[in-house]
């Protein structure tokens, strides 16, 4: 049986265990409001620009801008979101599996994949695997910008529009309630098979200056858009399961203090008990 | 004209406005433009500028910085990069942006010229949303 003095020992360590995952349930549950209250402002945004987008591309139009070029499929290019630091249960696990599942089954198709991470946990995940990495951003969780998803988009549809990859997957989490994430794969570019979803009509607008023009600006922002909101949810939902996995350390580290109370109470008593037979028994040794 | 107009703005930061007035104007990238109920379908790209709108012979001012206008069916939908209402325009703020476009376009060096002119713009329709408001 423990002594005394190492059940006190493992008491504290486990007590200041116990303080430092609360704290970071609180730090998480604070940052979770902030990305929360960016991802529903932005909401309505993005889903008014889609429509516009839906309504405007028509099936094979293609001529008008490079991003609606469907080229014939070579090399497809994946880009997992994860985040910078761990401590946040399963998701980054979760993402990379779909990631590698993607892979794997673009890979059976014959296809050549290339990939790109969000995040320092998807770079040291992918560093030793056997896939071409293309690019990496790192610096992005928590602090995600506008700006620097406009920066990461202008990439991605730079090497589009170059031919470096001719199809493009998201792979992150969707921030579905505080205690559900749901991985998304979703295809980005090219542009036009994002189409096909709904009977819209077709309208025949009116533009200005130039339907060239339009679309110069439209769709980009539009991809800059999406490649915005999967990085606010993927924020999001690292907060959210970070909170959820910091609760439970915390339940568990409070058993546990529970646990080794009761443990040294006993030993205490034990050795209370201990000496005062020793005592009786010196006592009745004098006596006799 | 018994019909109305459906005007949103919307941006990355929020909703902006959504009501149905009788009439709006809008800063068109190349050129103000008005729209009544039973406009065509149009889409225009949007300069900095102020979007004026009139609601039962009221008029009332957004400031809108660059994007789309899409007109439809009677609903005139603007996406911006970022919108205020006029009342919620922060004026001391936008004159200290002001003040400091104007001093950097004043050093006429080393400066990303098109940023501090599109700076300016957005510092003098926000000052200028802001006092149309309050002539009201």
């Amino acid at each position: 049986m423990a002594t005394l003095r190492d059940i006190k020992r493992r008491i504290n360590s486990i007590k200041s265990t116990a303080k430092i995952t609360r704290a970071m349930k609180m730090v998480s549950a604070a940052k979770l409001r902030k990305a929360q209250e960016r991802m529903f402002a932005l909401r309505p945004y993005a889903e008014k620009i889609d429509e516009l987008l839906h309504s405007l591309v028509q099936p094979g139009e293609q001529d008008v801008h490079p991003l609606l070029q469907i080229r014939p499929r070579k090399t497809v290019e994946v880009v997992i979101i994860t985040s910078d630091k761990g401590l946040c249960g399963a998701f980054n696990a979760n993402v990379l599996k779909a990631g590698v599942k993607l892979i794997n089954q673009l890979r059976s198709e014959g296809f050549e994949v290339t990939i790109s991470t969000v995040g320092r946990k998807g770079r040291d995940y992918f560093k030793h695997r056997d896939v071409k990495m293309r690019k990496n951003w790192t610096g992005l969780s928590g602090k995600v910008s506008y700006s620097s998803a406009q920066e990461m988009a202008r990439e991605l549809m730079d090497s589009y529009i170059n031919e470096t990859f001719d199809e493009l997957y998201l792979v992150y989490n969707e921030f579905k309630s505080v205690v559900a994430q749901e991985i998304v794969e979703k295809k980005l570019l090219p542009i036009a098979e994002i189409e096909q979803k709904e009977e819209e009509v077709y309208r025949d607008f009116m533009f200005e200056p130039s339907e060239g023009e339009i679309f110069n600006v439209l769709l980009p922002k539009s991809i800059e858009i999406l490649v915005y909101r999967a990085l606010i949810e993927s924020a999001a939902s690292e907060e959210a399961a970070r909170m959820t996995a910091m609760e439970n350390a915390t339940k568990n580290a409070e058993d546990m203090i529970d646990r080794l109370t009761l443990e040294f109470n006993k030993a205490r008593q034990a050795s209370i008990t201990k000496e005062l037979m020793d005592i009786v028994g010196g006592a009745e040794a004098i006596k006799e | 004209m018994a019909e109305k107009l459906t005007l949103e703005v919307v941006s990355p930061y929020g909703q902006t406005f959504k009501d149905e007035v009788d009439e709006v104007i809008a800063p068109g990238s190349e050129g103000e433009f008005g729209v009544l109920p039973g406009h065509i379908p149009f889409i225009t790209t949007l300069k900095i500028g102020i979007l004026i709108y009139k609601k039962n012979g009221k008029p009332g001012y957004i400031f809108v910085n660059s994007g789309y206008a899409e007109v439809y069916e009677d609903r005139v939908l603007v996406l911006a990069d970022s919108a205020e209402k006029a009342e919620d325009i922060d004026v001391e703020r936008a004159k200290e942006a002001l003040r400091r476009a104007e001093e950097l376009l004043k050093k006429q060096e080393n400066i990303d010229f098109a940023r501090a002119q599109a700076a300016l713009q957005r510092a003098i329709n926000r000052i200028r949303a802001a006092e149309l408001a309050g002539k009201r």
